[in-house]
């Protein structure tokens, strides 16, 4: 063993020599000054984009699921494909705000709150797709266990109803898991705006804070309770919809791997939208100091780590497909690389398995702009995952006289974009009006904070001195 | 205001930073007060022992409500696919408990999230929005930067005179009387 050895300080989470009350300031005067003007061109489009999928919804609702490229055999398309993308999207928020909670990491604070954001209105846009899929959207109420007068009751067999379930709960615990973590901030808000209007609403919902210990006593067990059930309910949701696959007996989604596989992809899916959002919003609105190139770097591990996941289960699910030696099953996975599909699980392959190889370089994990066009590409690349597994097995199963080839209508490609219409007017709004750093919590990881900065008389100790 | 004679909620005291509120609550839980809190911006680690406060029962909310998600769930749905609506699905079983894992498990994490949240909010009396502390203008900062303590004149120790002095000896840099 050497005898030299060094500590290496962990980098300060927040940089820049900040105070409590400049941290209050950086956040909060985002939402106390008036928007840029940025800000109302971009969220024309986006409600632009979201009027065209209210168009989208009401002209499929009045015409019935046929106006989708839907046919036989290819009964499960692009809505399928974006219900599976948007939820995975949505998984990172949890991960961050819960399971690196309970990992005590301190870097989650400084983007734990506009990922959960992001996860509310990405599982809002998932909602849709199955919600409209079912054809007859006015008995949607069928799909839960409510008394009617026709004496039926849901089918508890079915993954599809398992997935009404996992989604709805899942949406619930987010937001409730959100709103708790907003309440210190929702304070903080309250106390600063000048409006009667903007006190009015903060206060009401604040809930009448006030940072008492003896709150913060129950607060913090709540939120520690809350982490530890969003934790298993995450991988439970993304599980539950690989169940809508894995449990039917079509080749190409029988399979024991999906469960595993498919967390992987949506954490994998759900970073690099994380990525997309904060490298934007960073610049913008000048949080370099909270959100710092190491944050950039640990979710760009995070992003070769499970991308790497991804990528073991692609072969792997290969190589079981040929060691099996089921026929229609090894024909599925041949056909997927080399049939009529190749073009998209090729493109699937390269942004998921070859594209986050390049994190392997410490220099392009703490560049902004290899993170940023990486992020985007690892979007393409799940969204093609997705599209491979859900189509390319139905369009070629068992009997070659039912074959058939998909493709997407008009329709089907602008409710898709028009999903983004909904998750980023919300996503707007949600910049404009809330603190979108958990100002309570960043504060709370800074040195200052920590009893321990201090002697016993309560004065600053001499950091020099400080040999921790 | 009101033309009633005002009556006092608690003496306000402010503190510099947070080493200093962790001294003053070691000594005021040390004096034998009861009713009294420390106020902060975010929570301080070690601040439940320096108060002498009990751990929290939320856990015990939660498990209630968990355990109602778990059996309510399991039995709805073998009361609906055994007694209400048995339904042939090719060839499964009526009580197909392997198959009632998911929804079972779902429920029992919602209603344990809904005991999280709402029990939280019920142990710290919230929503509360009339509260005599921000008739303060100083207690504003307690949510940007500010470190309080407030003993309550419904403590039984409570002397107005001596527990002004006994804030301004723990170290208060700023001390003030709130109204109800």
């Amino acid at each position: 063993m050497s005898q030299k050895t060094t500590y290496i300080p962990e980098p300060e989470l927040v940089q820049g020599n900040h105070t409590f009350g400049s941290i209050t300031s950086l956040v909060a005067d985002i939402v106390e000054t008036p928007a840029p003007r940025w800000w109302y061109i971009v969220f024309a489009i986006s409600s632009l984009l979201l009027g065209l999928l209210l168009a989208m919804l009401a002209y499929l609702i009045w015409k019935g699921t046929g106006v989708w490229g839907l046919q036989n055999p290819v009964g499960w398309g692009w809505a399928i494909v974006n219900f599976v993308w948007w939820v995975g999207i949505g998984h990172a928020g949890t991960l961050i705000s819960a399971i690196l909670f309970l990992f005590r990491q301190g870097w989650r604070t400084a983007i734990n709150r506009f990922a959960e954001a992001m996860t509310i209105f990405a599982v809002m846009c998932a909602g849709i797709f199955p919600a409209v899929h079912v054809g007859r959207i006015w008995v949607i109420y069928w799909v839960f266990p409510l008394p009617n007068q026709m004496q039926m009751w849901p089918n508890f067999n079915s993954p599809l109803l398992w997935d009404v379930f996992a989604v709805s709960t899942y949406f619930t615990v987010s937001l409730l898991f959100w709103y708790v973590g907003l309440v210190p901030d929702l304070a903080t808000l309250r106390d600063r705006v000048k409006s009667k209007f903007g006190k009015l609403i903060y206060g009401t919902f604040a809930l009448g804070w006030t940072g008492g210990n003896r709150q913060w006593q129950h607060y913090e067990k709540s939120y520690l309770i809350l982490a530890g059930l969003a934790t298993p309910l995450v991988l439970s949701v993304h599980t539950i919809v690989s169940f809508d696959f894995a449990v039917s007996i079509i080749p190409g989604w029988h399979t024991t791997i999906f469960p595993p596989y498919f967390v992987a992809g949506a954490v994998f899916s759900g970073f690099a939208m994380v990525m997309t959002l904060m490298l934007i919003t960073r610049k913008i609105y000048g949080l370099e100091d909270i959100m710092t190139i190491n944050h950039i770097e640990k979710m760009n591990i995070i992003i070769l780590v499970t991308g790497n996941m991804v990528g073991f289960a692609y072969i792997m699910e290969f190589f079981i497909a040929w060691y099996s030696g089921f026929e229609y099953e090894k024909f599925a996975f041949v056909n997927r690389a080399f049939g009529p599909y190749a073009w998209a699980y090729w493109i699937m392959f390269l942004c998921n398995v070859i594209s986050p190889q390049f994190f392997w370089s410490k220099k392009m994990r703490t560049s902004i702009t290899a993170s940023f066009i990486l992020s985007i590409v690892v979007n393409i690349g799940m969204w093609f995952e997705r599209f491979v597994i859900t189509v390319t097995s139905l369009a070629q199963d068992y009997i070659p006289a039912s074959w058939g080839y998909y493709s997407p209508t008009w329709v089907d490609v602008l409710t898709y974009v028009g999903t983004f219409g909904l998750f980023f007017s919300h996503f707007l709004l949600f910049l404009r009006f809330l603190p979108m750093v958990a100002i309570a919590e960043v504060k709370m990881v800074m040195p200052q904070a920590d009893p321990h900065y201090y002697d016993e008389d309560g004065n600053e100790l001499n950091q020099a001195n400080d040999s921790k | 205001m009101s033309t009633k004679e005002k009556n006092t909620f608690g003496i306000l005291a402010e503190f510099k930073n947070p080493g200093h509120l962790m001294k003053a609550a070691k000594l005021t839980n040390k004096a034998g007060f009861k009713k009294f809190d420390c106020y902060s911006p975010f929570p301080i680690h070690g601040m439940d022992d320096a108060m002498g406060l009990k751990p929290s029962k939320l856990g015990y909310i939660v498990m209630g409500h968990g355990l109602f998600g778990f059996l309510g769930g399991l039995a709805l749905q073998i009361w609906t696919s055994t007694i209400a609506y048995p339904i042939n699905i090719s060839g499964k079983p009526f009580l197909n408990l392997p198959a009632f894992v998911p929804v079972t498990f779902e429920l029992t994490i919602l209603l344990s999230a809904f005991g999280a949240v709402f029990g939280m909010f019920f142990l710290n009396n919230m929503p509360r929005h009339h509260n005599p502390l921000f008739n303060s203008e100083r207690f504003k900062k307690v949510t940007d930067d500010g470190f309080f303590v407030v003993i309550e004149s419904g403590d039984p120790l409570y002397n107005e005179e001596r527990t002004r002095k006994f804030l301004e000896d723990a170290g208060a840099v700023h001390l003030e009387l709130i109204e109800e």
